[in-house]
C-alpha cells in the first residue's frame, strides 16, 4: 500500500501508458509523435520503478530512474539528429516515404 | 576490469587526437591499446573470482573474459579493415571514438551482475552504432537505416526497462545474485504474476537486440543500408555481446525458472531458423542474405543457451560459436566490402572473381564454407558442438529442424562460391584491394581454417 493506494493500480497505470507508448510507436506515421511514443514509454517505466521503489522501502529503483532520464535525453538527441538530417535529404519527417531498402 | 577501462580511455583519446592533429598516430594507437587491453584481461584469468567493481555491479569472470576475448579479437581486425574506409574522411578520429565507445558497452555486457549496468551496457552498444549505421550523411539508404536502428533499438529497450522494473517490484533487488536467491527461495509458480510478465519481457527485449524472429524484421534494412565495414561490426561484436549478456542474465538470473522462458525460446529459434534461412535463399543483394544469415546463426547460438544447464561444455559451445562466426563474418564481409566498392551489391558483382582476384574469391570460399558448415572449417564444428549439446536435451525436433534448414543455408552460402567461379564476369577488370585488407582476410581465413582443424583449444577453455 503507498498512501492507501493497491501497488496493482500502479502497476495498471503504468501498463496502460506503456501500452499506448508501444501502439503509437507500431501506429503512428510522424517521426516526432514516434519519437514522443517512445519517451512514454519510458515514462511509464519510471513510474513503475518509483512505485515500487517506495513499496520497497529502497532507493535503488529511484537511483535506476535517474539512468533512464540520462539514457533517454541521449537517444533523443541522436534521434532528432538523424531526423535533421533526414529532413534535409528529403524534406519531410513522413516514416511512410522511409521505405526503400527491399530485396 | 582493466581491459574495460583501457577501452574506454581509448575511446576518449581517439577524439582528443582530432583537437591535436596527430591523426597519423590514431589506427597504430587504437590497434596497441586494443591489444593492451586484451592481454590485461586475459592476465586477470587465474584472478577473475576476485575482481568485483561499482559496488559489485560489474564482475569479470572467466566466461566475461573469454568472450570480451573474442569481441576484443574481432575489434582488432575490424579496425584495421574500416581505417581503409574512413582514411578518406575528415572525421576518422570520431568514427574511432564512437566504435569503441560502442565495444565498451559490449564488455559491459559481458560482465554484468546487475540490471543496472546490463540496461547501460546495452544502451551504450547501441547508442553510437545508431550514429554510425547513419553515417553516410548523403545517402538516403544510410539515413534510413539508422532511423530504423533507432526506432527499434529504443522501442526494444523500452520492452528490456518495463521487463527490469517489474522483476524490481517482485524480488526488491536489481541484483542478478539476489534475484536468483529469491526465486530458489520461492515455491515453483508462486512468485507474482507480474515477475512472469518480467521475464518474458526481457527474453523478447534480449530477441530484438540479436535480430531473431520474430523480432527481427529490422534487421535486413539496417545491415543493407548501413556502410559495410558498420555492418559487419554489428553482426559480429554486437551479436557476441548480446549472447554474452543472454547466457548471464537468463542462465545465472533466471535460471530457477526456465521452464517457462525455455518453451517461448524453443518458438524463437525455430522460427528463426524457417523465416531466416528460406528468406535468405530469395535475396539478390549479398549484404541482404548476410543478415538473414546472420538471423539464422543467431538461432543456433540461442539453440546452446537453450540445451545449457550451464555446464561448461555449453558454455565452451556458445565461446566457439561465437568465435568462429565472428572471424568468418569478418573475413567475409572483408571481402564484400572490396567487392562492392563501387556500389553494385548484388550476387552480380562477385561474377568472375576468381579470375578478377583469385585471391578475395579464395578466401570468401574459406568464409562461405565456414558460415555454411562445411568441415574443416570452424563453422562445421561449431554447428556439430550444438548438435552433440542439443542431443540430451528433449528439444530433438528442434534438431531436425536445424539440420533440415542448414541444408538450405548451404544453397545461398554456395551462390556466391558459384557466382565467383562459374559465372562469366561483365568486366575483367581486377578488383584492387589494399594490403593491410588483404592482410586482415588471409589472417581471419587462416584463423577459421585453424579453428576447424584445433576446436579443443577454444571448447576446452571452461574444462576446470
Amino acid at each position: 500500500m503507498l498512501n492507501g493506494i493497491s501497488i496493482n493500480y500502479y502497476i495498471l497505470l503504468s501498463t496502460v501508458l506503456f501500452i499506448i507508448g508501444a501502439v503509437g510507436v507500431m501506429a503512428r506515421r510522424n517521426s516526432i509523435i514516434i519519437f514522443m511514443c517512445i519517451e512514454l514509454m519510458l515514462n511509464a517505466v519510471n513510474l513503475l520503478l518509483v512505485a515500487f521503489s517506495t513499496l520497497h522501502n529502497d532507493a535503488s529503483g529511484q537511483v535506476f530512474v535517474f539512468f533512464v532520464m540520462a539514457v533517454a535525453a541521449a537517444e533523443v538527441a541522436v534521434g532528432l539528429a538523424i531526423l535533421s538530417m533526414i529532413y534535409r535529404n528529403i524534406k519531410t519527417i513522413d516514416t511512410d516515404l522511409l521505405s526503400n531498402l527491399k530485396n | 576490469m582493466k581491459g574495460l577501462f583501457i577501452v574506454s580511455g581509448l575511446g576518449i583519446l581517439a577524439m582528443l587526437a582530432e583537437i591535436f592533429k596527430v591523426k597519423k598516430v590514431l589506427l597504430p594507437m587504437v590497434l596497441l591499446g586494443i591489444l593492451g587491453a586484451y592481454v590485461a584481461n586475459f592476465m586477470e584469468w587465474n584472478n577473475s573470482l576476485n575482481i568485483a567493481a561499482f559496488g559489485n555491479m560489474i564482475a569479470f569472470d572467466k566466461v566475461a573474459i573469454a568472450f570480451s576475448g573474442v569481441i576484443l579479437a574481432t575489434a582488432f581486425f575490424w579496425f584495421i579493415m574500416a581505417n581503409d574506409y574512413f582514411e578518406n574522411d575528415t572525421n576518422v578520429t570520431d568514427h574511432f571514438a564512437l566504435v569503441l565507445f560502442a565495444l565498451t558497452g559490449a564488455l559491459m555486457l559481458t560482465a554484468f551482475k546487475n540490471m543496472t549496468t546490463l540496461f547501460l551496457g546495452v544502451e551504450i552498444m547501441s547508442i553510437p552504432l545508431y550514429v554510425l549505421a547513419a553515417s553516410r550523411k548523403k545517402n538516403l539508404a544510410s539515413n534510413e537505416a539508422g532511423f530504423k536502428y533507432l526506432i527499434m533499438g529504443s522501442f526494444a529497450s523500452g520492452f528490456l526497462l518495463f521487463g527490469i522494473a517489474l522483476i524490481y517490484g517482485a524480488t526488491g533487488s536489481f541484483d542478478l545474485m539476489e534475484i536468483r536467491a529469491k526465486i530458489s527461495g520461492t515455491a515453483p509458480g508462486m512468485m507474482p504474476m507480474f515477475f512472469y510478465v518480467g521475464v518474458v519481457l526481457l527474453l523478447i527485449a534480449m530477441c530484438f537486440k540479436v535480430s531473431a524472429a520474430p523480432f527481427h524484421f529490422w534487421a535486413p534494412d539496417v545491415y543493407q543500408g548501413s556502410p559495410t565495414v558498420i555492418t559487419a561490426l554489428m553482426s559480429t561484436v554486437v551479436k557476441t555481446a548480446a549472447f554474452a549478456a543472454i547466457l548471464r542474465l537468463f542462465l545465472i538470473g533466471f535460471g530457477g525458472v526456465s521452464e517457462l522462458w525455455t518453451v517461448i525460446l524453443a518458438g524463437v529459434i525455430a522460427l528463426s531458423l524457417v523465416i531466416a534461412n528460406f528468406s535468405a535463399a530469395m535475396q539478390t543483394n549479398v549484404k541482404r542474405m548476410l543478415a538473414y544469415s546472420s538471423i539464422s546463426h543467431a538461432a543456433f547460438m540461442l539453440m546452446v543457451i537453450l540445451a545449457n544447464v550451464r555446464s561448461n561444455a555449453t558454455l565452451g559451445a556458445l565461446l566457439y560459436y561465437s568465435l568462429a562466426y565472428s572471424i568468418g563474418s569478418i573475413a567475409g564481409f572483408a571481402v564484400v566490402y572490396n567487392v562492392t566498392k563501387k556500389g553494385d551489391e548484388s550476387f552480380e558483382a562477385f561474377n568472375g572473381l576468381g579470375k578478377r582476384n583469385p585471391f578475395l574469391a579464395a578466401c570468401m570460399t574459406i568464409a562461405m564454407l565456414s558460415l555454411a558448415g562445411i568441415p574443416v572449417t570452424a563453422g562445421f564444428f561449431a554447428k556439430y558442438f550444438v548438435f552433440t549439446n542439443m542431443i540430451g536435451t528433449h528439444y530433438k525436433w528442434l534438431l531436425i529442424l536445424a539440420v533440415l534448414t542448414s541444408a538450405v543455408g548451404v544453397y545461398y552460402y554456395f551462390k556466391v562460391i558459384i557466382a565467383m567461379y562459374f559465372k562469366p564476369a561483365a568486366t575483367e577488370e581486377p578488383v584492387a584491394s589494399e594490403m593491410s585488407v588483404n592482410m586482415v582476410i588471409l589472417i581471419t581465413s587462416a584463423i577459421t581454417l585453424v579453428l576447424g582443424l584445433v576446436p579443443g583449444f577454444v571448447v576446452d577453455m571452461f574444462a576446470f
